[in-house]
């Protein structure tokens, strides 16, 4: 997984709540048995119209919102569908942030497993934050340091620590728990010996 | 001590746990289907890993499949690709696969509790997010992503931090016509569809001990939309007779040993719930959604709401959304929505109980001539069921269309999808912008609800064809 210790980028800001996972990226991409190449299909049903062609007053079709690695966005972003295509598309487009007031739960552990950092701040900040998308200006974001610095200004964010040493090293967390076998196995032995009928034996 | 249920599943399932509260927990039975799978297998043999319990996982096509005669197979090439790829993978790697000519096919959360796959007290996980279905038979159950789906087959585990408890009691008797549907539609509506985010629901009550097996699927299924991972219901003697002799139930001692570990499923007394609802099931009424969000419900007697009746700006923006995309006018009656077609179906409402409740309401009727509305069993089972029971002649001779299983226009990945503008009468479990097909306009209600709107042609009162 690609690492995530610092960013900087001029935020782009959708000001819409419940953005669903299906709004990320419709059913029709789904289709793919790959994880990359989904970008150009990111908020396919906003950025695009009937014919396909880009629809200019969308964010993420305008200069220099196009380039943005940090998406600003309403409350309960990801909600809906459990589809690991969201944080594929975004990361594929560039975006490797998002800020939002809050997130759903799959969301935002799906994430994490993409090296992608979604950080929760309270609406007085976001609100803030998204006038540096209205001027076109930088913001700063610090993971090890927990902190968005922008302008003169700094906010604290909070991130689980076992999932932010897996951005910042970049771990692959199947190897993690490999690595617990021995406990794994021993589980799996009482389990056996008190649970017989999991094993259909 | 007390412990709630979820505590009790959770305390039985760790594996290890840090000092930081991230824990490995065990999973029990892991559901695979085609859409969100193959990046996980491809991820497996890449890193030379091989599947640690294949006999724990039990794989299915339902999202792509089409519903129309199979005989020629999947004509659209990127879905058949993906069950193809489902196929060969499992294969490969061992996996016991439902294919697309097996009676046994079906919606994956259909298929489960069918099968006797899906056991109380078990932790049990899909990469759908629908995965809280399961739930009902007092499971924890919660979709993943494919990240996760990759490490649930390479370890038989996952990593997870620990939910809040919340629940929800439910009280009293439902008036006639209102259904379990209702019910979860209601709870949503009250608690938004963040309400749950970061908890497990819990629900109880004597309304929700009344409720047949089935119902509490519906309910469990639409946790999700709630905001919360997992739904659960303290599994009871419905539950065991519901398991007994299904093929993957235990068997002989088994059976007797799993019974005793099952009877002791549920929260003790002075449990303590982080978090708790009420209702009362007597003032819960036919429900339909109006709006783009699973939380924007009125009942069918209700009215569209009006955005400048709203003060907060934010809320005010996202109504005028909402009515701009579902093409209403505010304060309109609910029964003044004249729709174009009806879907019955999904894991939420395709079950056999679902396609009886509906029947009942079209027996001896005909659907309005402008509706076109179909009717998808979430299983080759629930549909063979039905069959015997003569409730597809009961759909056809109304005018529905009886279509073969799978998930269909819950999601629009297959050939059922709406056009730009259709409206759409659906007993699925989201109403999001496009979710349906792109434009197309969603109202979530009860399969009873559905057949009322076919027949009347617009959204109607179940009550009103009550037999």
């Amino acid at each position: 997984m690609q690492k995530f210790s610092t960013l900087k980028s001029i935020p782009a800001y959708l000001p819409i709540v419940n953005i669903d996972t299906d709004m990320i990226i419709p059913k029709q991409f789904l289709k793919t048995i790959k994880r990359t190449g989904l970008g150009k299909n990111l908020f396919f049903e906003m950025r695009y119209d009937d014919k396909g062609k880009e629809i200019n007053e969308f964010v993420l079709n305008k200069t220099p919102f196009n380039k943005s690695k940090i998406l600003i966005a309403g409350k309960n972003f990801g909600c809906g569908s459990s589809r690991e295509h969201a944080p594929w598309a975004l990361l594929d487009f560039g975006i490797t942030c998002v800020i939002s007031s809050s997130f759903a739960d799959i969301f935002h552990n799906n994430c994490f497993k993409n090296g992608i950092l979604p950080i929760i701040l309270n609406d007085d900040k976001i609100k803030e934050l998204s006038e540096y998308a209205n001027r076109k200006e930088e913001i700063f974001v610090d993971l090890n340091e927990e902190k968005v610095i922008y302008g003169n200004n700094e906010v604290r964010f909070k991130v689980d620590p076992f999932k932010k040493q897996c951005l910042l090293e970049g771990l692959d967390d199947i190897a993690l728990s490999l690595n617990k076998s021995k406990k794994i196995e021993s589980f799996e032995k009482d389990l056996k010996s008190q649970k017989p009928w999991i094993f259909n034996d | 001590m007390p412990n709630t249920l979820y505590d009790k599943i959770w305390n039985d399932h760790l594996v290890d746990q840090q000092a930081d509260g991230t824990a490995l927990l065990f999973v029990d039975r892991h559901l695979v289907h085609e859409v969100t799978s193959p990046q996980a297998f491809e991820g497996l043999r890449n890193s030379n890993r091989k599947v640690r319990h294949p006999k724990l996982t039990l794989a299915v096509a339902d999202h792509n499949v089409p519903t129309t005669d199979r005989s020629k197979g999947i004509s659209d090439k990127e879905s058949k690709i993906q069950v193809d790829t489902l196929e060969a993978n499992c294969k490969e790697f061992g996996i016991k696969l439902f294919g697309m000519g097996d009676k046994r096919q079906g919606i994956v959360h259909i298929i489960g509790p069918e099968q006797g796959f899906t056991q109380p007290g078990t932790v049990i996980v899909c990469g759908d997010s629908h995965t809280a279905t399961h739930g009902a038979f007092g499971s924890l159950a919660f979709g993943i992503g494919t990240s996760e789906v990759e490490h649930v087959l390479a370890t038989q585990t996952l990593v997870q931090k620990k939910a809040k408890n919340f629940r929800i009691n439910v009280e009293g008797k439902l008036p006639l016509g209102v259904t379990s549907k209702d019910v979860i539609l209601q709870i949503i509506g009250k608690i938004g569809t963040a309400g749950g985010t970061g908890c497990v629901i819990e629900y109880a009550g004597d309304l929700i001990r009344s409720l047949s097996v089935e119902q509490r699927m519906t309910i469990c299924n639409m946790t999700i939309e709630g905001g919360a991972r997992a739904g659960l219901i303290a599994p009871d003697e419905k539950i065991f007779k519901y398991l007994e002799g299904k093929p993957m139930s235990p068997k002989g001692k088994n059976w007797e040993n799993a019974l005793g570990y099952w009877r002791n499923l549920k929260s003790d007394d002075g449990a303590k719930f982080d978090k708790e609802v009420n209702l009362k099931a007597e003032e819960i009424l036919p429900m339909i959604t109006w709006g783009t969000s699973p939380q924007d419900v009125i009942t069918i007697d209700g009215k569209i709401p009006n955005p400048q009746n709203e003060k907060n700006e934010d809320k005010k923006n996202s109504l005028e959304r909402a009515l701009n995309y579902m093409g209403l006018k505010p304060n309109m009656a609910a029964k003044d929505i004249k729709i174009d077609k009806v879907f019955i179906g999904s894991c939420t409402n395709g079950r056999i109980e679902d396609l009886r409740e509906a029947a009942k309401i079209l027996k001896d009727k005909k659907i309005a001539s402008h509706v076109h509305a179909m009717v998808v069993p979430g299983s080759g089972l629930v549909k063979e069921q039905a069959e015997q029971e003569g409730l597809d002649k009961i759909f056809v001779n109304s005018g529905f269309e009886w279509r073969e299983p799978g998930c269909s226009m819950c999601l629009a990945m297959n050939a059922d999808k709406l056009k730009p503008e259709e409206r759409c009468a659906s007993t699925s479990n989201r109403n999001f912008e496009g979710r349906q097909g792109r434009g197309g306009r969603t109202h979530l209600v009860s399969p009873g609800m559905a057949a009322a709107a076919a027949i009347s042609g617009s959204l109607d009162d179940v009550r009103k064809y009550q037999n």
